[in-house]
């Protein structure tokens, strides 16, 4: 599982920012996830839950999905993504490696792949909070 | 905000003994034909070998390995596919036959998504296809792969040693080790190349005469092997890499 890597990501990144700022316990991390790399929850949620170390024993992963807004760069046009309009081959590849959006997605108005992510595009760490 | 993808890179690159970009200023030099070709000459020296093509908006290693109709297996990440004894990742699993039109910050997204996905396991050498340039690609890597090497490539053109007179002086002041250069397409004697790279106190591995029967060999690795560009190659490797 795909999800299995990003939850190996989560876990060393918060278990490295604890360890700088000095936190005995981590109690919360609020993660982002964005609607482009179709991130499947449960499994995220479940991948965190096997992955956690001591550190991580009473933290609680709250997890937000993010909707993902693309502008076009060439006529300024705003859409958001639709996992349901693609098909299932195309949304997969994205879902591996997001920027695979610009070979299958154009603009809806006028059809360049020149676009831009304005949000939800992956995965990123909002907060962490933990016992000193 | 943190991306956490960048912390478990190096993790995932630690079971990877040599990591070799191999860059040039200038396209068409032959990049990706040394990088394809150094990767199977290593994996039939008995190497444990990964190639990985980071030239992401013009992937070609894939067409000279001739690899066709292959997936990654989805394995907590990505587990790249065995080709020709060596485990091989492109964009182009994803990417098809389509064009992607790619911008600098995207490139750099990719690029940290599959460093941090992908599972390479243990190596003794991960041979990188660098697009041309000294831009994102090869800024990244030098950012995210604190144990990279470069294999220089270029052709006798002056053209193409003014970029790569630059490459060397940019990775010498960032004391990034340079593995060697090589000059590709060589058609006449000269020491020019060799003086020049020597004089920047960068190992010369040795050049490859220009082969006009390259073309035809491309997608088939035994023929690769056989051409003049192959074994003028592995000799080179043999030589140099030990």
């Amino acid at each position: 599982m795909h999800e299995w890597a990003l939850a190996e990501a989560v876990i060393s990144t918060v278990s490295q920012i604890a360890e700088k700022e000095g936190l005995k316990e981590v109690a919360e991390v609020e993660i982002k996830v964005g609607e482009l790399q179709q991130i499947e929850l449960d499994v995220l949620e479940f991948a965190l839950s096997q992955l956690k170390t001591l550190k991580f024993k009473n933290a609680k992963f709250n997890i937000q999905t993010v909707k993902a807004e693309l502008k076009c760069r060439v006529c300024g046009y705003k859409w958001l993504f639709k996992k349901e309009k693609m098909n299932e081959e195309i949304a997969e590849a994205i879902h591996f490696v997001p920027e695979i959006a610009h070979t299958y997605i154009k603009c809806p108005k006028c059809g360049s792949p020149d676009f831009e992510i304005l949000q939800g595009r992956g995965i990123w760490l909002e907060s962490i909070k933990g016992v000193k | 905000m943190t991306d956490p993808r960048i912390s478990i890179i190096e993790e995932r690159l630690k079971g990877i003994s040599n990591i070799i970009a191999v860059s040039s200023g200038k396209g068409g030099v032959g990049k990706s034909l040394i990088a394809s070709l150094l990767a199977v000459i290593l994996a039939r020296k008995g190497y444990k070998v990964g190639l990985f093509d980071l030239d992401f908006t013009s992937p070609s290693t894939h067409v000279i390995l001739g690899v066709e109709g292959l997936q990654p297996k989805e394995e907590k990440g990505i587990i790249p596919p065995q080709v020709h004894g060596l485990k091989f990742m492109s964009i182009v699993y994803y990417s098809g036959d389509y064009a992607s039109p790619l911008r600098g910050a995207d490139i750099s997204n990719a690029l940290i998504e599959l460093l941090a996905i992908t599972r390479w396991n243990t190596l003794d050498f991960l041979i990188i296809d660098m697009p041309p340039g000294i831009s994102d690609a090869t800024l990244d890597i030098i950012r995210l792969i604190k144990r990279i090497n470069f294999l220089i490539v270029t052709t006798p053109s002056q053209l193409a040693f003014e970029t790569v007179r630059k490459l060397i002086n940019l990775l010498s002041e960032l004391k990034i080790p340079i593995v060697g250069v090589i000059e590709n397409m060589k058609m006449k004697e000269s020491r020019f190349i060799q003086q020049q790279v020597e004089g920047k106190g960068v190992t010369f591995w040795g050049e490859i005469p220009f082969d006009t029967m390259l073309e035809e060999a491309i997608g088939n690795v035994n023929k690769l092997l056989t051409t003049e560009f192959g074994k003028k190659l592995e000799e080179l490797v043999t030589k140099n890499l030990k």
